[in-house]
Parts: structure tokens; sequence; C-alpha cells
């Protein structure tokens, strides 16, 4: 396979260097807004999965860790670091990296950019130290009566708000880039799929300003009650749809992974495009999954959001589930990969971290993230599990096995690209998203077995020791537990593992900026222009890809029928 | 043109125009959860009678 793995100098200019390996125009403000986004993102992934690795031995009954008090603390400060400042970072590099980068545009108002970011660290920083105090121990959801500190809500606000002004710039940035002509006709599929994330984003924060700032003023004393149901409804609005960024973010990565790596094209851009827009229409609703065993909303309600309008949003995940694979097999195929079914899979640069981090990504959100989000927002499935353990193994699948392992193998190209400093240790860097990866699908998998078997969540003690009234898990509960406790070491060894490696590489990896300079994880020959062009792979024969895809189907339909299965024996109708 | 017609612009489709516009989508993504799931949700909650 051809690859690009030498590049050539460029003098800067006052505003644009264009870069030795893609070609791409990089506006330096832009460069420097990813640069810091990213190394924000990377530094509250540390902090948030050292303190999910303290949560992960806690509920290990064998080890339990942290006192109860800290428990809560660290299970609320995980909550926020990683489902909040370490994607919302990251999705914020993506935005920038999407819109100036891709379209080779200026970024608008960088000073509101700035501004953006520096709210962002403000809010988060604010948000942790409040958590620490120990006076804020609400966890992630923050559900009333519980009430924080007024610094815990302002400091979210004032994230969200920062948030919320870069993702106005990323928009500001698409309309300088048509006005002044950068691009011609559509935006490439990574850029609209950045737009999807962005869109989602918007209702995500505006639903975030509409519940925590009267829940702040109430924490002032301003306002006297918020009503839980209300605060639950409108909250998930955001909660939800906050993740649903990710899902955007991260398949537009997919996409752009796939295109860098092996040079591959969308298989259809109608067909990825429409289901970008289903995710648009759709893909917010499914916050009411979270709902549907509360007795105050109709089933209407619950049925409309989760069941009708959800399943077209899984419709749109199937389809990305389809045509990245799709277009991978596509694009082995023209690189000479064509003996049987699967020879394509078997020569993929399973050594490239990018490209095993993303693939990885691609099954284990399929596979574990989006069968399992079917079940839970099923109305009916939903009662086996909601409120179980099942839940944070359902969405480990999403955004830890998705989205987070996702994002890692994007920073194995931003690391180059963008900071130009070469990745080192690359033998370490090899096994890296094959060890998070593992431990990721671990946590995910056992978590949802103990949910099965009816452990709850946020629960610091599974045996009840101190409770009035006693209940005894079967044994398979406690070994899940411990397996889970297992899982979650490995994907932290992974996470650091990471973490040492972009730090090493941004401060001290060899230079890219310089002529002859090589990199050790190359590009592909045509990954640049895959990358920034529009354009359809056609209609290639697919025999691997129709393979994997109905193997998924079946899991899916068994595990489906498993669950039915398993609620009729609860659900005995007399 | 050589007969001084002008050039037949192509006609783009209304799916690609819609595509094609972020701030349509956007409109189309705020609007439609806002009312089926938050509008809609919160008129639910305020229907539910007050205990006495």
């Amino acid at each position: 396979m051809a690859t690009i793995d030498s590049g050539f100098a460029t003098p800067d200019t006052s505003t644009y260097r264009t870069c030795g390996f893609t070609g791409l125009r990089v506006e330096r403000q832009a460069e420097l807004l990813i640069r810091v986004n990213a190394v924000a993102a990377v530094l509250f992934l540390a902090w948030g999965g050292l303190l999910g690795l303290s949560v992960a031995l806690t509920r290990w009954p064998a080890v339990q860790l942290l006192p109860a008090e800290w428990f809560y603390l660290a299970l609320t400060g995980h909550g926020a670091n990683v489902l909040l400042f370490w994607i919302l970072f990251f999705e914020m590099a993506v935005l920038h990296f999407a819109s100036a980068i891709i379209l080779g545009s200026r970024i608008a108002t960088p000073r509101f950019a700035w501004l953006g970011f520096i709210m962002m660290v403000a809010g988060a920083v604010m948000t942790n130290y409040t958590v620490l105090r120990g006076d804020s121990s609400v966890m992630f959801t923050s559900y009333p009566p519980m009430m924080a500190s007024q610094w815990f809500y302002l400091g979210l606000i004032i994230f969200a708000v920062g948030a919320l002004v870069n993702v106005m710039v990323f928009f500001g940035t698409l309309v300088v880039a048509k006005n002044e002509g950068t691009y011609n006709g559509s935006v490439p599929l990574v850029t609209f799929g950045a737009i999807t994330a962005a869109i989602i984003a918007v209702f995500t924060l505006a639903s975030g300003a509409i519940i925590l700032i009267p829940t702040w003023l109430w924490s002032l004393g301003l306002i006297t009650e918020i009503d839980t149901l209300m605060y639950k409804v409108v909250w998930w609005g955001m909660g939800h749809a906050s993740q649903q960024i990710n899902v955007s973010a991260h398949i537009a990565i997919w996409y752009a992974i796939a295109a860098m790596c092996v040079g591959a094209k969308p298989l259809s851009e109608k067909v990825s495009r429409g289901a970008f827009l289903m995710y648009i229409l759709f893909l917010q609703l499914a916050s009411a999954h979270h709902l549907l065993a509360e007795p105050g909303l109709s089933s209407s309600w619950k049925i409309v959001n989760t069941s009708y309008m959800m399943y077209l949003a899984v419709m749109a995940s199937m389809i990305h589930g389809f045509t990245v694979p799709g277009a991978i097999e596509a694009a082995q195929r023209r690189n000479g990969y064509t003996r049987g079914a699967f020879e394509w899979l078997r020569k993929a640069p399973w050594g490239h971290p990018a490209f095993s981090g993303m693939f990885m990504s691609l099954v284990m959100f399929g596979f574990i993230g989006g069968i399992s989000g079917v079940i839970l927002g099923t109305e009916q499935l939903n009662v086996l599990m909601h409120n179980t353990i099942y839940v944070p193994g359902h969405f480990h699948g999403t955004v830890v096995a998705g989205t987070t392992l996702a994002f890692m193998a994007m920073t194995y190209f931003v690391v180059p690209l963008i900071f130009q400093r070469d990745i080192v240790w690359p033998g370490l860097a090899k096994l890296q998203p094959y060890l998070f990866g593992l431990g990721a699908a671990g946590i995910s998998v056992f978590m949802m077995g103990a949910g099965t078997l009816g452990v709850p969540r946020r629960q610091w003690d599974i045996s009840l020791s101190e409770a009035a009234l006693g209940y005894d898990f079967p044994s398979a509960a406690y070994l899940m537990m411990g397996l889970n406790g297992l899982s979650a070491i490995l994907a932290a060894l992974g996470g650091l593992l990471f973490i040492l490696i972009v730090v090493a590489s941004i401060l001290a990896g060899p230079r890219l900026d310089r002529p002859g300079a090589k990199m050790r994880f190359p590009l592909h020959q045509g990954g640049a222009e895959a990358v920034a062009a529009t354009g359809s792979e056609g209609s290639p024969k697919l025999p691997g890809t129709i393979i994997l895809v109905t193997i998924f189907f079946a899991a899916f339909v068994l595990y489906y029928f498993i669950n039915w299965k398993y609620l009729s024996e609860l659900w005995l109708f007399q | 043109m050589e007969n001084g017609e002008k050039p037949q612009l192509e006609r783009i489709p209304a799916m690609q125009q819609l595509l094609d516009n972020p701030f349509l989508l956007l409109f189309l993504g705020v609007t439609l959860p806002t009312v089926l799931y938050l509008i809609w949700g919160i008129m639910e909650v305020a229907s539910v009678p007050v205990a006495h």
C-alpha cells in the first residue's frame, strides 16, 4: 500500500502554513486552538480516568478502595471530567480541524474562540475545585433535591457557555470558508459530520443553560424549589444529548481515519449524509430513555421519543456501521488486497494505532454500546435494567470503547500533523489501542452482566452490609464486579500509556517541520485528498463487509430476543 | 453562449440544498427535539396534578 511518511518543509507565512504531509493549508490561529483544546482534553482525561479507576476499584467488593463519602466525590468528578470536559475539549479541537483545516479557511473571530476556550478551562477548574472540596458530591446528574455548592453549577454553566461560543465560531468559520471560496460545492463528509455534532451541541448546551441557571439560583437561595421531574426532563436534554455530540464527532473521525489510513472514500455521499441528517433530526430524542420509568410522563411521550424516533437514529448508526467498513474494504481492494472475503481486513494496517483504535471503536460501539442502547431504549425491556449498573455498562460501550478510543486514535494524527512532532515509543503506541480497547470492552460487558443480575448503579457497597434490609446478590454478580475492576485496571494502563505517549511526543518527539522528516505512522498516499474532497466510491462488491454486517444483525436479533424472553419469565401475568 | 443564450444553471435537488445549508439544518436540529422532547415533556410534567 502506497503511503506518505516524509514531508517537505515550507516557510511559514504570517497566517498560514502548508502541511508538508497533507498539502492542506493550516491557519496559525486554528492550529493553536486545536493544540490547546487537545492538550486540555488530554489533561482532563488523565484526571477523570484516575477518578474512574478509583470508582471501579471501590465497586470491586474484594477491594472497596474508597470510603463511601470519597466514592461519591470521585464518582461526581469522574462523570464531569470524562463525560463533559475531556470529550468537549476534544470536540472543540475536532470542530476547528473540520472547519478551518479541512476547508483551508481562516478561523472566524479567533478572539471569541480564545474567550470560549478560557471560559471552558475556568468552568472546568471551578467545577473540579468544588467537587474536591467535598460539598458537591451530587454525581454527574446532580438530581434535586440534592444540592451542590453554587460554584459547582456556576462552573458547569461557564463551561457550557464557553463551549457554545466555540460552536458559534465553528459556524462562523463555515460562513467565512464559503464566502472566501476556499472550497467548491458541498463541504467534505468529515466536515458534514462535524456540522451534525455542532448542531446537536447547540441543543445540548441550550438545554443545559435552561436547567442549570435556575438550579444555580436555587443553590443561591433565590428560588425556593426545583421540580425534580422537570429537572430530569430538561437535564437529560443536556446529559444524554451531550453524548450524541460524541457519536456524531467520532463517526466523522471514523470516516477521516479510514480516509487517512487506507484512502477510503464514502461508499455513497448521499447515503452517509442522509444518515447524518437522521442524527440531526432524531438522535437527541433518545434522551427520553432515561425517563422510561418515570410515572409522571405518558407512554405516548416515551414511545414517540424513544421507540419511534430513536429507531430512526439507530438506523442511521447502522448505515454508518455498514458504510465505514464498506469504504475501508473498497479502498483496500483498490490497494490490491482482493483475495477472498477478508484479505482486505487481514492486511489492514493493524500496527497503525490510528487505524486499530478506529476499527475497534467501530466494532465495539456497534456490538456493545449500540445494541445495548436499543435494549435500554425499549420501554418494556428498560424495566429489566433501569438504574442498574447495566446503564453505565452501556454508556462505557459508547463513550469509552466508542468515542474515547476513536478520539485517542485521531490523536495519533493530530500530534504529527498539528503539533508537528512525531510519535515516540512506536512499539508501545501500537500496543496502546489494544490495551485500552480490551479494558474498555471488559468494563462495558461486565457491568452490563452485573446489571442484568440486578446490581444497582451508584452503589458504594453491593453487599448492603449496613442496610436495614439486606439482599444477597448471586455470586456471579460479585465475579462480574471483580472482572470489571480488572478491566478498569487494563483500561487505565492503556489510558496512562496514551497520555505518556502523547505528552512525550509533544514535548520531545522528533520534529516533523524539517526537510526529510518522516512520520512513523504514515498517511495513505490518497489520504489527504480523500478527507478534504467530496465524492463516492460507487458500487463495489463488498463480500467481507456483508458477512460482518450479517454477524452484527444476528447478534442484534439474538440479544433482543433473549431480553424479551428474560422479561417474559420475570413479568408473569396471572 | 454562441447564440447569446444564457447558460442553463443546473438545478440543485431540494435535498442537496437542505444538506448544503448548515443554518437550515441547525434550525431543524434544534426545533424538532425542542418540540417533541422538551416542550411536550415539560407540558406533561406541568399537567401532573399537585398533591394537597
